[in-house]
């Protein structure tokens, strides 16, 4: 390509981060060119110095990073030595961004449409009410419902999904000659990021946009980019098509980030009709106050099975598990344990009920008492069920450090802050093993973590189950987590059971509409694969579209 | 005069455009740059700097307003003093206590170094003051200074009162008695809003409405007036027994304050009870006890703990007043606020006689420079608090 259609340039740039007086490199001599109409994705795990350099692109670092060295040039401005006076002219005008979290980005108490118009009359491009038709017409190309009013309603009015794709359509509103995309759809549910994506792509195409989108998951950027650049701990690791960088990748981290999808468990063998299940859910139907959020749910969780139940966010999925734990008491139907029924609130059960069913939560941040020594942490419920104190309790402490693969003389004192966060996640596990469960409920363990964490503490997982002959339950979203470690599994939708099945036949067509449209929601690495998609179901008939016309 | 206004206000806008494009042709690059990003907005920020400095110059070398040297030369001896008293810890003390003066700024060892002579006066009170509280001299509304040219008597250093009780004893037992009641006091305001509030948080629902409406109704009314009430109320009860109203006074304070960190700590525990640890210990079938000791207490300490410091100013302000207003500590027992409103006629001789005037601000100045070393001393703490999270 000439140098004409040359945009962005950057050129050997480090940013150091500023903490305590001590300076950290965030981004280590990184360079990077990108053209008109190009799609630069960047990809790597959290602190590799994604959304740094992606808002470096603007001349832009958050507050407490500074740029040390190296130049960003776009189309000719120098957009670090630039005054603010020539920056104005060119951010928000020429150069867009568009935040991962849009529900947290939009001003809540005004209007949609009237933050659109903001940034086209602030710049001049254009007044206030033509700014506004105009909107109407991104929202229509960005398949928005309603376009003509939809833009009259507030932020906390609309779904997270069509939220993004407003906020995308605001980033277009002074039609930029670049977009930077940070994490647009991390944050959204499967068939939700389905319809972002396609918008997005759609959209950019159709105004040659340049775009640089920023996230951690290739499946997402093979769709998105024509180049990719990974990046790790603020160096670049390999810049190159897509196509190429795909099929075959140079570096060894590269190579490793691209085998993590490849993990995947057997499935274990159906129990006997027989037996007796560790835990059964029946017919279980509950509600917060007067909303109703599960309808008459059941099915039986076997001894050493993992199951799996998928669905999307306000499906019932996070309910189910308070049901069991007993933080939330049924309306109807009752939780078996072993054969006997537990009691409905975690209050009336006795200490080997709440002993043998434990919990792994999410964030591991929130999870852990960030006052507290690991060994405290763990400690507590080895003194709290097993009784155990002094000596016989640190050895105990050591050994389920040692089980989750962590050093007991190095982490033993350590607090939670000092911690990684798949080490805080290992925490979590050593903590539900403490109290030595017959059951653990597995909350979106993974779904905080990058994806070599992830795999780390999903093979932790099955090897425990192995050992101790463990039952779990997996709640996600993340139908990757389910192909690899689940046995069964139950998808559900609204507060109800779709469809259950073991995981091999889940995999396989014929299905419930809803799961078929859940399974084929899932992005693969293959770069065609929307296209197919789309070509296949109609740009209509995916998304959180497809299941408004299900119901 | 208005002329005089448009002067200066065209003068500041001048200097503000002035500053931003003159400093660009400064020969250092660095120098240009930083100019160039200069906003209009800090470019006016510094010029209005200058001008208060050019200022206090003015009133420190050429006017000789004599309050305004005193506070710069009082300002010099605090700073120096911190200084001294923080490389007086990096040198002595234990490794762990050097190594806490290394990493302190010098607001908090100065404000570390107050609290401590105050500590220290209102222990000893009994062997430092030269005088008893309650004694009486013959020589009445001495002057402070010692120096009898100028009204001052050696044997009071710090002047004497208009019924002739020497100020300097006075003030340290000041020290001992608004200090000491005033820590008392914060102390059970703490202990009950502590208490209650973290109950409410963790039990939550009916007793969480009942003693937040209670507490709101107690807020409803303005504190000054809802103490001096019931300080009333307990005069006619404690009669002639003096010692009896000041037990009063601080149960008084102490529960009308403790609405106030019952609001703090039942925000924080809120917080606190929401997240994942708290509801895996929950699920351990945990009494509420550990819920509240072990799991809700160590994460509240850092907001708790700068509240104590702003609410030890207040309790210790509020009884100040009461005592000016004449219902708080008794005579004779000395306290800062009653000796403020003793002498505060004084002040009106500030143009003519500066010593005069000094009087009542020594007791002014000694609740003043306790309210700021405590603040010091607490942001530092919160600081270093928030340190340790991250």
């Amino acid at each position: 390509m000439s140098d004409e259609s040359l945009l962005l340039k950057i050129r050997n740039l480090e940013i150091d981060g500023i903490t305590d007086e001590r300076r950290v490199r965030i981004i280590n001599d990184v360079s990077l060119d990108l053209h008109r109409g190009q799609v630069l994705g960047l990809i790597g795990e959290s602190g590799a110095g994604k959304s740094t350099l992606g808002l470096a692109g603007m001349g832009f670092t958050r507050d407490g990073c500074e740029i040390v060295g190296g130049s960003v040039m776009f189309d000719g401005i120098d957009l670090i030595n630039s005054s603010p006076q020539v920056k104005r002219g060119v951010l928000g005008k020429r150069i867009a961004y568009v935040a991962q979290s849009a529900a947290a980005s939009f001003n809540p108490s005004h209007r949609i449409v009237s933050q659109h118009t903001e940034a086209p009359m602030f710049h001049n491009v254009s007044s206030r009410a033509s700014s506004a038709e105009d909107a109407v017409e991104l929202y229509r190309r960005l398949r928005l419902p309603e376009p003509e009013t939809i833009g009259f309603r507030y932020p906390h009015q609309v779904s997270g999904g069509q939220l993004q794709r407003a906020m995308t359509a605001m980033a277009m509103s002074c039609r930029p000659d670049l977009i930077i995309f940070d994490e647009p759809t991390t944050a959204l549910d499967v068939t939700t990021q389905i319809e972002v994506l396609a918008a997005i792509r759609d959209i950019v195409e159709q105004f040659n946009t340049a775009a640089i989108y920023i996230t951690h998951d290739l499946a997402v950027v093979a769709q998105m980019a024509d180049r990719i650049k990974v990046l790790l701990r603020g160096d670049e690791v390999e810049e190159a098509d897509t196509e190429r960088m795909l099929k075959a990748p140079r570096e060894e981290y590269t190579k490793s980030l691209w085998a993590v999808r490849s993990f995947e468990r057997k499935q274990k063998p159906l129990a006997k009709a027989n037996a007796t299940p560790v835990v059964s859910i029946k017919n279980v139907t509950a509600a917060y106050d007067e909303t109703p959020v599960l309808r008459d749910v059941s099915f039986d969780i076997h001894q050493g099975r993992t199951v799996a139940v998928v669905g999307e966010s306000g499906s019932g999925k996070s309910t189910t598990a308070r049901c069991i734990t007993g933080l939330l008491a049924p309306l109807s139907g009752s939780i078996e344990f072993d054969g006997a029924v537990l009691p409905p609130s975690y209050q009336q059960r006795d200490a080997n009920q709440l002993k043998n069913i434990q919990m792994i939560y999410q964030m591991a941040d929130t999870a852990l008492n960030p006052r507290k020594r690991i060994g405290e942490i763990i400690g507590r419920p080895v003194e709290f069920f097993m009784g155990l104190k002094g000596d016989d309790k640190r050895r105990r402490v050591e050994q389920l450090l040692e089980q989750i693969e962590m050093d007991p003389a190095e982490y033993i004192d350590r607090l939670p802050s000092e911690l990684s966060g798949g080490q805080k996640q290992r925490i979590g596990i050593a903590r539900a093993l403490a109290a030595e469960p017959k059951f653990i409920i597995c909350d979106e363990v993974t779904s905080a973590l990058d994806q070599l964490v992830a795999e780390g503490i999903l093979r932790l997982l099955t090897k425990l189950q192995d050992e101790m002959n463990l039952s779990y339950m997996l709640i996600t979203h993340d139908l990757s987590t389910v192909k690899a470690i689940a046995d069964e599994v139950v998808v559900m939708k609204d507060g109800a059971i779709v469809e259950v099945g073991p995981k091999n036949s889940m995999f396989k067509p014929p299905h419930h509409a809803y799961t078929d449209l859940l399974l084929s929601s899932v992005p693969e690495m293959d770069p065609k694969w929307l296209d197919r998609l789309l070509d296949k179901r109609g740009a209509d008939n995916i998304g959180d579209a497809a299941v408004a016309k299900m119901k | 005069m208005d002329n005089i206004l448009l002067i200066w206000i065209a003068g500041i806008v001048i200097a503000t455009f002035g500053l931003r494009h003159v400093g660009q042709y400064l020969p250092h690059p660095r120098a240009q740059l930083f100019f160039k990003r200069l906003s209009y907005f800090g470019s006016f920020g510094y010029v209005i700097f200058a001008l208060l400095c050019v200022w206090m110059i003015d009133l420190y070398f050429f006017k000789k307003v004599i309050f305004f040297v005193w506070a710069v030369h009082g300002v010099i001896a605090l700073v120096i003093a911190g200084y001294a008293f923080r490389v007086l810890g990096r040198l002595v003390g234990t490794e762990a206590s050097k190594k806490l003066f290394r990493q302190m700024p010098v607001t908090a060892a100065l404000g570390i170094l107050v609290i401590i002579i105050y500590a220290v006066l209102a222990i000893f009170a009994e062997a430092l003051a030269p005088y008893g509280q309650a004694d009486i001299f013959a020589k009445v509304n001495v002057l402070p200074g010692g120096d009898p040219a100028l009204g001052g008597d050696p044997a009071h250093l710090f002047g004497t009162d208009q019924i002739g009780r020497d100020l300097l004893s006075r003030l340290i037992f000041g020290a001992q008695n608004t200090v000491g009641i005033a820590f008392i006091t914060t102390c059970l305001a703490f202990l009950i809003g502590i208490f209650f509030g973290f109950l409410a948080a963790a039990i939550g629902g009916w007793f969480d409405q009942l003693i937040s409406r209670i507490v709101d109704m107690m807020m409803s009314i303005p504190q000054l007036i809802f103490a001096l009430l019931l300080m009333t109320i307990a005069a006619a009860w404690a009669g002639s027994e003096q010692w009896l109203l000041t037990v009063y006074m601080i149960v008084i304070i102490a529960v009308l304050d403790s609405t106030r960190v019952f609001r703090l700590s039942r925000a924080v525990g809120m917080n606190i009870v929401v997240m994942d640890f708290f509801e895996a210990a929950k699920l351990r079938g945990e009494k509420l006890s550990y819920l509240v000791f072990f799991e809700i207490m160590p994460n509240a300490i850092a907001p708790l703990l700068a509240e104590f410091g702003l609410r030890f100013c207040f309790v210790f302000l509020t009884i100040a007043s009461l005592s000016f207003l004449g219902v708080g500590i008794q005579p004779p027992l000395a306290d800062w606020g009653t000796m403020v409103r003793d002498l505060a006629q004084f002040i009106n001789f500030a143009a003519f006689s500066p010593l005069t005037a000094a009087l009542p601000l020594m007791a002014a100045g000694a609740i003043a420079l306790l309210t700021v070393a405590v603040n010091f001393v607490v942001d530092w703490l919160l600081q270093r608090a928030s340190g340790l999270k991250e």
